[in-house]
């Protein structure tokens, strides 16, 4: 690596990135033939055509949101991105037969070794396309799917036609219709009632090419009664020049079913992360969002839930780390539409060398929905003078009998407590690291095991070199 | 034959945003020796902890300190920790999210290596560590301090100091605010840890009652960043006795 590489890529620790091999490269730029010829590529039904290019025409004449981060909005440049690009051509079940160069990626990224120890089932998804996909056989015997995204087009149109675009409809949002008109790869799962996953699956999502943009679309589906844990983790190499991530997650959780879906996301400084997640609940179903964000340039998400059914819970449990350049603007959306039902948020940020950390949260609870519970809570941690952290809560209740509760903290890290932690032997960056991690637990306790240790390390990385 | 002191102290002055606390402070500790500072509120006793420990708000403008004949100046706190030096806070910080146990672990890994953390060795010594103090096995998973009573807080410096065995004790009140069992417990665990060894003790405290348990071999006033009168176990009688006017009135004539 040369010595302006290693100085870009600082102590992100995924920051290398392979020659690229590409078997099918989109030229930079998009167009409805673009959005065509992805379809055509991938020889999809006529509706999927027909969606994705309406999606598109929405994009183009959809403005940019007025909020977020406006001026990093602004400098997107929409024309040098790669909206498609193949590396392998097939999504292999056998982890040999995934092309050296990717295997040995995902093997540094400590994948294949997850997947033994503690996985139900894994994707791997490298640029546009998903590699590598396995579940394992009990699950398939319990009529359990799990497929990539495209796989699941193929394979049961029915449904994917049923509920895309159901939750999220392309026209929500700017980048929505984007990910709707080229969207490519992300995991389709079905749930059959009653089923238990006992274990998680995960999905692993890997840019590797420069100016590339990645555009996977989840579905996940849990039948009455059953219950999943989707555990998600993505990185990317650092280059000088920007890539753009920009996904849809669709959840729909029936009567009585159980969906946790966990993001740690640690893209590089120069991804763009403008994703879109939304869950509906049913009666009595529950959803959670455990959402970590501690790379990229620009994140700016909201994981909503639709509390639809009577009875249905919610919870949004997310942290935030921005560093120098680096801007969060992430919170959470619940609209209770039915009675009894419940919430809540829990949102933890910190903000470090001039870093920000934005809460942007909106919670409604319509007017016919009885005896509602609405908790929310924001706590930012700043590291230093330069940073900053802000928020933006949003409330409209129109029910009188909602109990709602909200409580925000913005703090320091004090000299005593630094003094604290360092009669105790521990240096000063270690002694940070322990008071960031700290912080962090209300989180870091909700991941499996092997996630929090890792998110522990990359926040105890994230402290070195940072006293002055 | 002279024996190294486990700690010197010489003409120590330091000051606090511009304004002098301590005010040229001597003070030897020798190895098995435990000492004693009153004084009155105000009179430096925690400063002179927090100076020991190496707290970066204080300047240091005049003296040493020697640690076993290692300059202590030199050294960053945790440094400090590292070399035997171990402080009792009078107002332990909290860690919000940081559990004890883990904590526990990473200090005395931090302190006195790896090994020392790890094995039955360590889990038995917690373990009757936590016995001999009362706490029970759930207060393992509380977060550092975190809503703690005041109590539980002079208990958990106690434990850290069973675990680490530092050489050179610093407690500052760690009696105030304990149950007479507590204080009881805190002497026995200072007598464990410090006679018959090589280690020392500097017990700041208001009352009698711990230094009746725990025999200081020297007792020190401290007034106004000075250590005005050091002698035996039978001054303690006499400040609780009488107060600090009488000493105060001492000084004054001798100058
Ligand atoms: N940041 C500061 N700025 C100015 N003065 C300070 C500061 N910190 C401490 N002091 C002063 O230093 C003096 C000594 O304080 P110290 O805490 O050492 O007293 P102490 O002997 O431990 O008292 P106590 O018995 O109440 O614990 C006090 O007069 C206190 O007000
Ligand atoms: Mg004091």
């Amino acid at each position: 690596m040369s010595e302006d590489a290693r100085e870009a890529v600082g102590d992100y620790k995924a920051g290398w990135h392979d020659p690229e091999n590409a078997t099918i490269r989109f030229d930079y730029g998009l167009s409805e033939q673009v959005v065509r010829d992805i379809s055509a590529l991938k020889n999809e039904p006529e509706w999927m055509t027909e969606i994705r290019v309406k999606a598109f025409h929405h994009f183009m004449e959809r403005p940019m949101p007025t909020w977020g981060n406006m001026h990093m909005l602004e400098e997107i440049d929409f024309d040098k991105v790669c909206y498609y690009l193949r590396s392998s051509n097939a999504t292999e079940k056998n982890w040999e037969d995934v092309p050296e160069d990717i295997r040995n990626t995902f093997e540094r990224l400590g994948i294949p070794e997850a997947e033994q120890k503690w996985l139900s089932g894994v994707t791997a998804q490298y640029e546009s396309e998903a590699v590598y996909h396995s579940i394992r056989e009990d699950l398939e015997e319990q009529g359990v799917i799990f497929l990539d995204m495209d796989s699941g087009l193929r394979e049961y149109e029915g449904i994917v036609k049923e509920y895309f675009c159901s939750v999220v409809p392309f026209s929500d949002n700017k980048f929505s219709a984007l990910n709707t008109a080229v969207w490519s790869g992300g995991s389709f799962i079905y749930v059959p009632s009653g089923v238990h996953v006992e274990m998680p699956v995960q999905a692993y999502f890997r840019i590797n090419a420069k100016n590339m943009g990645q555009f996977e679309r989840t579905l996940i589906i849990a039948d009455e009664g059953s219950s999943i844990h989707y555990v998600e983790g993505c990185t990317a190499p650092t280059y000088s020049t920007d890539s753009l991530h920009s996904a849809v997650v669709e959840l729909i959780a029936m009567p009585g079913a159980h969906i946790r879906y966990s993001t740690v996301q640690n893209w590089s400084a120069n991804v763009y992360n403008l994703v879109t997640k939304r869950g509906v609940a049913h009666e009595n179903a529950t959803i959670e969002w455990i959402d970590g964000n501690i790379g990229s340039k620009l994140t700016m998400k909201y994981p909503a839930v639709i509390l639809k059914g009577e009875g249905s819970h919610a919870e949004v449990i997310s942290v935030a780390y921005s560093g120098k350049g680096q801007h969060q603007d992430a919170g959470a959306k619940i609209h209770h539409l039915a009675s009894n039902t419940t919430s809540k948020i829990l949102s933890k940020s910190i903000s470090k060398n001039g870093g920000r950390g934005s809460y942007r949260g909106m919670v409604t609870v319509s007017p016919k929905a009885e005896n509602c519970k609405v908790n929310v809570v924001c706590d930012a941690l700043l590291l230093d003078e330069a940073s900053r952290s802000d928020t933006y809560p949003t409330m409209e209740v129109g029910n009188s009998g909602a109990r709602c509760e909200h409580e925000a903290s913005v703090s320091k890290v004090s000299d005593d407590q630094l003094f604290y932690l360092m009669s105790r032997g521990h240096s000063e960056e270690e002694a940070l690291a322990l008071i960031v991690n700290g912080f962090f637990e209300p989180f870091t306790r909700e991941l499996p095991m092997e996630y929090a240790v890792e998110l522990n390390q990359l926040m105890s990385l994230e402290m070195e070199g940072s006293i002055g | 034959m002279s024996v190294t002191p486990l700690l010197k102290i010489e003409g120590l002055k330091a000051s606090i945003d511009e304004t002098e606390i301590l005010k040229g402070i001597d003070l030897e500790i020798l190895p098995g020796e435990v000492h004693a500072v009153m004084g009155r509120n105000g009179s430096g006793k925690s400063t002179t902890a927090h100076v020991l420990m190496g707290h970066p708000d204080y300047e240091v403008t005049n003296g040493n300190v020697k640690l076993d004949g290692e300059d202590l100046l030199e050294m960053e706190s945790y440094e400090r920790a590292r070399a035997g030096v171990f402080l009792s806070f009078q107002y332990p910080h909290s860690v919000p999210g940081l559990q004890v146990g883990n904590f526990l672990r990473r200090s005395v890994s931090a302190i006195n290596g790896e090994e020392a953390a790890k094995g039955p060795e360590f889990r038995n010594l917690l373990k009757e560590g936590m016995e001999q103090l009362g706490l029970d096995r759930s207060f393992l998973a509380r977060y550092v301090n975190d809503g703690f009573s005041g109590g539980e807080k002079k208990r958990f410096e106690i434990l850290q100091m069973m675990l680490i065995k530092p050489k050179l004790a610093i407690l500052d009140e760690t009696d105030s605010g304990l149950d007479i069992d507590g204080i009881r417990t805190v002497a026995q665990g200072v007598d464990a840890a410090i006679r018959g060894s090589n280690s020392g003790a500097l017990i700041i405290t208001h009352y009698n009652r711990i230094l009746e348990h725990v025999k200081p071999d020297k007792i020190h006033v401290l007034i106004d960043g000075k250590i005005v009168k050091s002698g035996g176990p039978e001054l303690a009688n006499k400040l609780e006795e009488r107060g600090y006017d009488w000493i105060e009135k001492e000084v004054m004539a001798n100058e």
